[in-house]
């Protein structure tokens, strides 16, 4: 149940750029997650529910933006979407490949919500 | 909170353990110095609470910009300024790495090794594939010739890092409580009780699991996964992500060849379908069997270190 880590980690980001804003809370987060970086949507999305109570996140809209994987054929060079880390090139059958996207973890970006003052 | 796991609970919080070390009545903040019940052998535990949370540095590209309305009227005649409250909307680009807290302290703990000359290895793999009787052997076998430490990683007990001790190397245990996994923070917390030496060899052996460690970097030189043949020969292809992280697969318990149904080939293909760059040693921590190619491992990868 790593996807809790991560969930505590999200917050720990969040929080500190909160304090660096001074923004009371986040109004939103965009995530960017990758079909093969190990991060179930649903352990994340318990976990989610488990981690923010109480934090600055707590009433934060998630957006999760699920980047596909795509891989390069280290033979013929042919790229493909792959669902697994142990797929076969469809053109020549090799397993020589190279993952070119879909690992990604990333918090893309925060809306926060801040109090200023103004002189008027 | 336990930011590993996220309990509440005291006895879920991570404790580092350094096995053998003289008891002492000194107390200081963040340390608490118990003797353990049934543990012949004094104990001190530390308790890294929530100052691990502000470790690393964080370096990103922010790119801000407010939105919302915002009235600047200056009165100068008369200098009367009021004081007004407006709530904006800052959208902060942060396009950071989830887990860049733990990848930047692990990056310290890996320069850490490289400034001392270390070799750090990750040992993962499922509960029950043989990881501790394997070391034990490992550290019987370079005993005086290459000086070695041992990081246990466990959720309970220091049972496993008392087989260690008992081979005469130095050995933290880590307790993650209910959490599934060492970070690089409990990492970086235990090596600074350990103390490895110049030029050693440092096993951290991580929790039994082969889902949540592929996530996290420690700082260590390689990442060698075990299996042993009591397990399927598709476990590559189960759990595909500790195979594509790892740099060695040691495939354990091949005494026990003739009595299960697992084919060596098969599985090395999985895994290799996973990770072509992936390297394989057949050994048998028990009768000692292939136990030769893993310390030649060891020795050229120590040595590459020094290239």
């Amino acid at each position: 149940m790593h996807e809790l880590s991560i969930v505590l980690s999200i917050v720990d980001a969040a929080e500190e750029q909160a304090r660096k804003h001074g923004a009371a809370a986040v109004e939103r987060i965009d995530l960017e997650i990758g079909a093969l970086a190990g991060i179930e949507p649903d352990a994340l999305a318990f976990a989610w529910e488990a981690g923010l109570p109480g934090t600055i996140l707590a009433n934060a809209e998630r957006h999760i933006h699920y980047i596909p994987g795509r891989a390069r054929c280290m033979d013929c060079g042919c790229q493909f979407d792959v669902q697994q880390l142990y797929e076969a090139c469809p053109q020549c059958g090799n397993y020589f490949t190279d993952l070119l996207q879909g690992r990604e973890l990333k918090i893309k970006s925060l809306t926060l919500t801040t109090a200023e003052e103004v002189i008027s | 909170m336990c930011s590993t796991c996220g309990c509440n609970q005291p006895s879920d919080a991570v404790t580092i353990t350094l096995i053998g070390e003289e008891q002492t009545t000194r107390e200081q903040q963040g340390f608490s110095l118990d003797m353990q019940g049934d543990d012949p052998q004094p104990t001190r535990h530390f308790h890294p609470g929530h100052g691990r949370r502000h470790a690393a540095h964080h370096h990103h590209h922010l790119h801000g910009h407010t939105h919302g309305h915002h009235h600047h009227l200056h009165s100068h005649d008369d200098h009367d300024h009021g004081h007004d409250h407006h709530h904006g909307k800052t959208v902060v680009e942060l396009e950071q790495d989830i887990l860049q807290k733990n990848n930047l302290l692990a990056e310290r703990n890996r320069g850490f090794f490289e400034a001392r000359n270390v070799l750090a290895l990750n040992l993962v793999s499922s509960p029950g594939s043989g990881k501790t009787s394997l070391l034990e052997r490992t550290l019987a076998a370079l005993k005086g010739e290459l000086e070695c430490f041992v990081i246990e990683g466990d959720q309970q007990t220091s049972n496993d890092a008392n087989r260690i001790a008992a081979t005469g190397a130095p050995v933290v245990q880590i307790n993650t409580g209910k959490g599934c996994h060492l970070d690089s923070d409990m990492v970086n917390q235990a090596v600074k009780k350990l103390r490895p030496s110049e030029s050693s060899l440092l096993f951290i052996e991580n929790v039994g699991n082969l889902v949540c460690p592929s996530l996290f970097d420690l700082g260590e030189g390689a990442r060698v996964v075990i299996i042993s043949v009591t397990e399927g020969d598709d476990k590559p292809i189960k759990y595909p992500d500790m195979f594509f992280s790892s740099d060695l697969c040691i495939i354990n318990k091949i005494d026990l060849l003739p009595y299960v149904q697992f084919d060596m080939e098969k599985a090395k293909d999985y895994a290799r379908r996973v990770n072509h760059h992936l390297e394989f040693i057949e050994l048998s921590a028990t009768s000692g069997q292939g136990m030769e190619q893993w310390l030649d491992w060891l020795k050229r990868k120590r040595g590459e270190m020094n290239a």
